[in-house]
């Protein structure tokens, strides 16, 4: 994986997203260990539009690793309001640093950087396409959770028009194999055709769509809820509208299985009542520190630094 | 209907009815500037009706990119003429990449604000879908 930049998941084999949760587990374990590891390395992060929570976890992942971050957050600030094109900045900062994150509201951004950057780039979502590290966050939670990410059924709630985390979540899981989908939406915000189609083509895979939450909650290991996202709505109105339909609560909550981890890529608006945070079933602040974890993984591994101790997993252990 | 047979150049058959003005234009070829004739909207005994263009030109099959006119005419034959007989056929496939013939129609997508090549891959060979590189997004012709 040196050198290489990760726009979705894509570019990552199953093999390859295997040893990142790996990774990931043996950093959590040994932080002092690898505390060092990519010294001297710069990261830039170059946010076109604000994500604090990503930002800072894709800085704190390098820091944590011994290396530095640059970089700006908000387009304001950055030479784009000289009319500078993303290629240009990216061409200039591959001069600077070792590896790039780029976040920006168009979809496609983080292809056109890679391709004119000299160093791995790294996509922290471009618009409502693809966010592939929040895509590990999830896995690893999962791996966590159950010690697995496959033979599971997966309940996604709310947003699953426009909501890149669950298309993306869907792909990759097929990728893995043996997941049953129960897609939760109002009829105004289903699952595109395209991300139907991949679950179709997978024969390990199925998938069922309902309205109602309550009525198959009990079926689910994992309920992926998400937030309808005012900024992907053209209409204030549409989103005002669709913005409470699902709402998981502790009487919700009492209807599903005991060990059922519940997952939000965050951050939430109302969806999630905060008397769910106390439920040990709650994974989504646990998914923060996952997403950390899996970036220090990306991170290290994209600029060719080796982990002290970390052994990598033998080939039949990342078999699919 | 009676036009005079090409010498030498192309005829490009079954292409969809009324588009035959749509597929010169993806093809670059310039109707005023090039010996050709266009029969549109006349019989077919597959498609109900048809488009057909006619091409005098020497380069026989080099004048036109049959990529893009698998693209854009998915059902069109191309008849090499020489001597005033057709001397081969061919069938145009779909393109699995397309590079500058079409624009993304996404404003979303990062094509519309950065200056970059626009490509498309081919999804689904059946649907004949294409998706933007770039943000995914489904042409549309």
């Amino acid at each position: 994986m040196i050198g290489k930049s990760v726009i979705t998941l894509d570019d990552l084999s199953v093999r390859q997203i295997r040893e990142m949760l790996h990774k990931a587990q043996y950093i959590d374990s040994h932080r002092k260990e690898v505390a060092h590891t990519c010294e001297g390395r710069v990261l830039a992060t170059l946010f076109y539009e604000p994500s604090t929570r990503t930002r800072l976890s894709f800085e704190t992942a390098m820091l944590r690793l011994g290396g530095k971050v640059i970089g700006f957050a908000g387009a304001q600030l950055a030479s784009v309001t000289k009319g500078e094109t993303i290629a240009d900045t990216l061409k200039t900062v591959s001069n600077y640093v070792d590896v790039v994150a780029i976040r920006h509201p168009k979809e496609g951004a983080a292809l056109v950087a890679s391709r004119a950057a000299s160093v791995p780039v790294i996509n922290a979502g471009d618009g409502g396409h693809m966010h592939p590290t929040q895509t590990l966050a999830d896995l690893a939670t999962l791996q966590s959770r159950f010690g697995r990410v496959t033979d599971l059924t997966v309940g996604l709630c709310g947003d699953l028009t426009f909501g890149r985390t669950v298309h993306s979540l869907i792909e990759t899981l097929c990728r893995f194999g043996n997941v049953n989908f129960v897609l939760i939406s109002p009829d105004e915000l289903k699952t595109p055709r395209y991300v139907l189609d991949r679950i179709d083509a997978t024969d390990s895979c199925s998938y069922v769509e309902v309205r109602d939450l309550a009525s198959v909650i009990g079926d689910l290991d994992v309920l992926y809820m998400t937030r309808v996202q005012k900024e992907r709505f053209f209409n204030e109105d549409d989103y005002l509208r669709l913005r409470d339909t699902y709402i998981l609560d502790a009487a919700k909550m009492s209807l599903a299985k005991k060990d059922m981890a519940v997952l939000h890529p965050l951050p939430r608006v109302n969806e999630i009542a905060v008397e769910v945070d106390d439920d040990p079933r709650a994974a989504y602040f646990e998914q923060v520190k996952n997403g950390m974890l899996m970036r220090m993984a990306l991170e290290s591994s994209v600029v060719g630094d080796r982990l002290p101790g970390y052994e990598p997993l033998e080939s039949e252990e990342v078999a699919v | 209907m009676e036009v005079t047979s090409i010498q030498n150049g192309i005829i490009i058959d079954h292409v969809p009815a009324g588009t035959a003005l749509k597929v010169l234009e993806y093809l670059k070829i310039d109707p005023s500037k090039t010996k050709l004739a266009l029969i549109m909207n006349t019989d077919s005994h597959m498609y109900g009706t048809k488009d057909i263009i006619k091409i005098e030109d020497e380069s026989g099959v080099d004048a036109i990119d049959l990529d893009v006119l698998g693209l854009v005419a998915r059902t069109a034959t191309v008849g090499i003429v020489r001597g005033g007989r057709i001397v081969e056929k061919k069938k145009p496939t779909l393109p699995e990449h397309v590079v500058n013939i079409i624009k993304c129609v996404n404003p979303r997508c990062v094509t519309t604000t950065e200056p970059a090549v626009q490509m498309f891959h081919l999804v689904h060979s059946d649907r004949q879908e294409y998706r933007c590189d770039y943000c995914d997004e489904e042409a549309k012709f």
